[in-house]
């Protein structure tokens, strides 16, 4: 056992300095298309209707976007990337951040409803020693029971509608429920179809959503920390 | 080869019509000859089995793939038939691994298998259905939202049969885990700490990518293929684009296909680093898992350096890659990986003497070679219980013909054994990757190919078929695509690795102690969306 301490002590910290300092490492986010006054781009081009038209104006819907970079200027497209991860927002129709005296302990149930399993392994990833979200005192929960916080991975297929319906009813109030990717938001590719919701909110009602596909560790982590009510979120 | 089994199938079934299938040879026979043939091809030349296709319009046909060898790669038998007279022999009897495949096939075209001994709630679970459904009948709508009418509500879904008696427990484990799990159900029934047996329930995650191919584009399909299976995208988008080269009978420049192998293998890498790094999280060794996570995460950071996305979606396309891809690039991913061996390296020696982590794995879980080759099993977990067989070698496609790399072997098929084959292939993939490096030097590297469908129109008009057989990172994949007269999916067919594994998985946990189980199900690593599609 004891090359193993000294393994740990060599390799010593990795962990991320988010959420007190932006991290800029490379390769910690895929990145998404932003549109610049300049770039007059042909909504044909995005399988999933992302980029659309509004009027005179072309706007990007995140929640759609599913990463194709069919858009992107180095690939056919036009669009520019930019390097963030702070993604995800609340929802109109949801109750907001918890209240502050949850704040310090946050257990999380983490519902796989049909994800490609990018997502999900994100979501693991935040145990990570890079991430480590028990610093900030998130811990994933085995029961319903104990958990704050739903989170939602991938499009919601029948055959999961009642085990996700049971484990949020199984619940204790206050809880919130969290739509991790786009595919859970906006099903991405995989609507519309006989077998799959066109989102997570169509079964239970949704309070936030981290859009991406699959959103990368820190964009989770963000999520997180605006949904616990630690952070204020930085735009709306 | 070919010629004796072609003379002596002929011996069997006496009417064998030949002809060849996108470069396979392919045998017409009667449906009455078909467990015959397969006898004598399975078990008397112990060929592997590959699965089986389904196509139904006017006619149904069911195409049997076995593999054969480098240069004939595969053979395929087909029987066809009128839609819904007598059901077709099944041929589980004779190949176990089909069981699992014509229960697929039942469930979603409704073919009927004479003499297969369970069919049904399989794919599509009855109990969320309240009624039969097929949806791989041509005349079945994907939109329709049936998910909203389907009315009569999820019910509960009850094992046919559990083991009664006194100190039997039945558990219930899923689709719901502890932790970030995907979705499957398991019942293990159990006499005090042994499981007697256990039974996987699989297709909660169910998204009918095959049936939303249908009708769709070839560009739109890619996409379907890259995200079904999110932990070995690239594998089957490029796997998908094969079978469509295949079809229209496109062939890649040399730099692309050099360049797809490279990426194949950084996928390969960082699969494999992330199973180990489940088994770690498995036994409870802290520090491996944070060492095996950290590595997992620094590939995850090399690939999206590399390709822009930390899963490698948006590189495969059909020709080519979506994306230029500069030498430099290349050159520093091969510098990374190499950096990251020793590593790798470090952590296999330190985990080979941690006697508390061994105890936990040797022994248990075991799976014989004769059980994985009745089961087909396939990838690391097949090679990991004797199965010699890997389609870069065996079948080779891409460049992998030109490479020098050893394929894993292992005999004892214990969790182990495929904790060494996953070491032994990631430390391969890292070679593979050096040595592709050197072979693309000074070559252009372009990857952006001009891809206009409507340049095919005379292929087209034959509704060609494509085949490919990749190797991906979880195992041998088939890609089956037909093209219709304009260009778009008339049928897609994916027969992944991960169902023949998951076949196979239940055996490998009974006998075995509960707490083991966990384990068993990490050093498998297989991934169930992979399965479910
Ligand atoms: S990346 Fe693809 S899905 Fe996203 S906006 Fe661009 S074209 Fe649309």
């Amino acid at each position: 056992m004891k090359q193993w301490i000294i393994e740990g002590i060599r390799t010593g910290i990795k962990t991320t300095k988010y959420p007190k300092k932006e991290d800029t490492s490379p390769g910690i986010s895929p990145g998404r298309p932003v549109l610049t006054e300049a770039s007059k781009i042909d909504p044909s081009i995005c399988p999933t209707s992302a980029i659309r038209k509004k009027g005179k104006k072309t706007e990007i819907d995140y929640s759609r976007c599913i990463h194709c970079y069919r858009c992107k200027d180095d690939r056919g497209g036009k669009l520019s990337w930019e390097m963030s991860y702070e993604w995800a927002y609340f929802t109109k129709k949801g109750q907001g951040p918890l209240k502050s005296s949850f704040q310090s302990s946050i257990h999380i149930l983490v519902v796989d409803t049909g994800s490609c399993g990018a997502c999900l392994s994100e979501v693991e990833l935040l145990n990570n020693p890079y991430y480590n979200m028990h610093r900030l005192g998130f811990f994933v929960t085995p029961s319903p029971r104990k958990a704050d916080i739903l989170m939602v991975v991938g499009p919601v297929t029948h055959h999961m509608e009642l085990a996700l319906k049971k484990a949020f009813d199984a619940m204790p109030t206050p809880k919130r429920v969290m739509a991790v990717g786009t595919c859970a938001i906006s099903g991405g590719i995989f609507t519309p179809s006989f077998i799959t919701a066109s989102s997570v909110s169509e079964i239970i009602p949704v309070d936030l959503e981290v859009p991406g596909d699959p959103p990368p560790p820190l964009a989770i982590l963000y999520g997180l920390l605006i949904l616990s009510g630690k952070m204020k979120p930085k735009r709306q | 080869m070919l010629t004796t089994l072609i003379a002596d199938i002929k011996n069997i079934a006496k009417e064998v019509k030949q002809s060849q299938l996108s470069c396979l040879p392919l045998l017409k026979i009667d449906k009455d000859y078909l467990l015959e043939v397969c006898r004598y091809l399975f078990h008397k030349k112990h060929l592997r089995f590959g699965g089986i296709i389904a196509e139904q319009d006017d006619t149904r046909r069911l195409y049997y793939l076995f593999y054969l060898n480098k240069d004939q790669k595969a053979l395929m038998l087909e029987i066809e038939d009128e839609v819904s007279p007598r059901p077709i022999p099944s041929i589980s009897t004779v190949i176990h691994g089909a069981d699992w495949i014509e229960r697929e096939i039942e469930d979603l075209f409704g073919i009927g298998f004479r003499g297969h001994p369970r069919l049904g709630d399989f794919v599509i679970h009855n109990e969320s259905w309240g009624k039969t459904i097929k949806p791989m009948r041509k005349e079945f709508d994907v939109k329709q939202p049936l998910y909203k009418k389907a009315g009569i509500g999820p019910d509960f879904w009850k094992p046919i049969r559990i083991v009664e008696g006194q100190g039997v427990f039945a558990m219930p484990i899923g689709p719901i885990y502890s932790g970030p799990s995907e979705a499957v159900h398991f019942m293990l029934e159990t006499v005090g700490e042994e499981i007697i047996r256990a039974k996987t329930r699989l297709f909660y995650k169910y998204r009918a990518v095959e049936k939303l191919a249908e009708g769709r584009s070839v560009s739109d399909v890619i996409l379907l293929a890259e995200r079904f299976s999110g932990t070995s995208a690239f594998s089957h988008a490029l796997g998908f684009s094969l079978a469509v080269e295949n079809a229209l009978g496109i062939k890649c420049p040399k730099h692309i296909l050099l360049l797809r192998t490279l990426i194949c293998e950084l996928e390969r890498l960082r699969h494999h680093i992330a199973r180990i790094e489940g088994i770690c999280n498995s036994t409870g060794l802290c520090v491996a898992t944070s060492q095996a996570g950290i590595l997992h995460e620094e590939l995850l950071r090399i690939s999206c350096e590399f390709s822009g996305h930390r899963y490698l979606f948006g590189l495969a396309n059909i020709g080519g890659l979506l994306k230029d891809i500069s030498y430099d690039s290349c050159s520093l991913l091969a510098q990374k990986c190499t950096s990251l061996q020793k590593r790798i390296k470090r952590l296999e020696g330190m985990l080979r003497f941690s006697s508390s982590f061994l105890d936990r794995l040797e022994e248990v879980g075991i799976i014989n070679p004769e059980q994985a080759r009745q089961l087909c099993l396939v990838g690391p977990v097949g090679r990991a219980c004797g199965q010699d067989f890997d389609l870069r070698r065996d079948i080779p496609y891409l460049c992998y013909d030109e490479l020098n790399f050893e394929c894993a072997l292992e005999v004892e098929g214990d969790g182990y054994a495929r904790l060494r084959v996953f070491f032994k292939e990631a430390k391969e993939s890292i070679k593979i990757i050096k040595q592709v490096v050197d072979l693309l030097n000074n070559s252009r590297l372009d990857g952006k190919i001009d891809f206009n469908i409507e340049n095919f129109k005379e292929k087209l008009s034959k509704k060609p078929v494509g085949i490919s057989l990749v190797e991906a990172p979880s195992g041998a994949a088939l890609h089956w695509v037909r093209l219709d007269q304009k260009g778009n999916i008339e049928r897609y067919r994916i027969i992944t690795p991960a169902f023949f594994n998951w076949h196979a998985f239940h055996l490998s946990t009974e006998g075995f102690a509960f707490q083991d189980f966990p384990i068993i199900l990490a050093s498998f690593g297989l991934s169930v969306a992979e399965n479910d599609r």
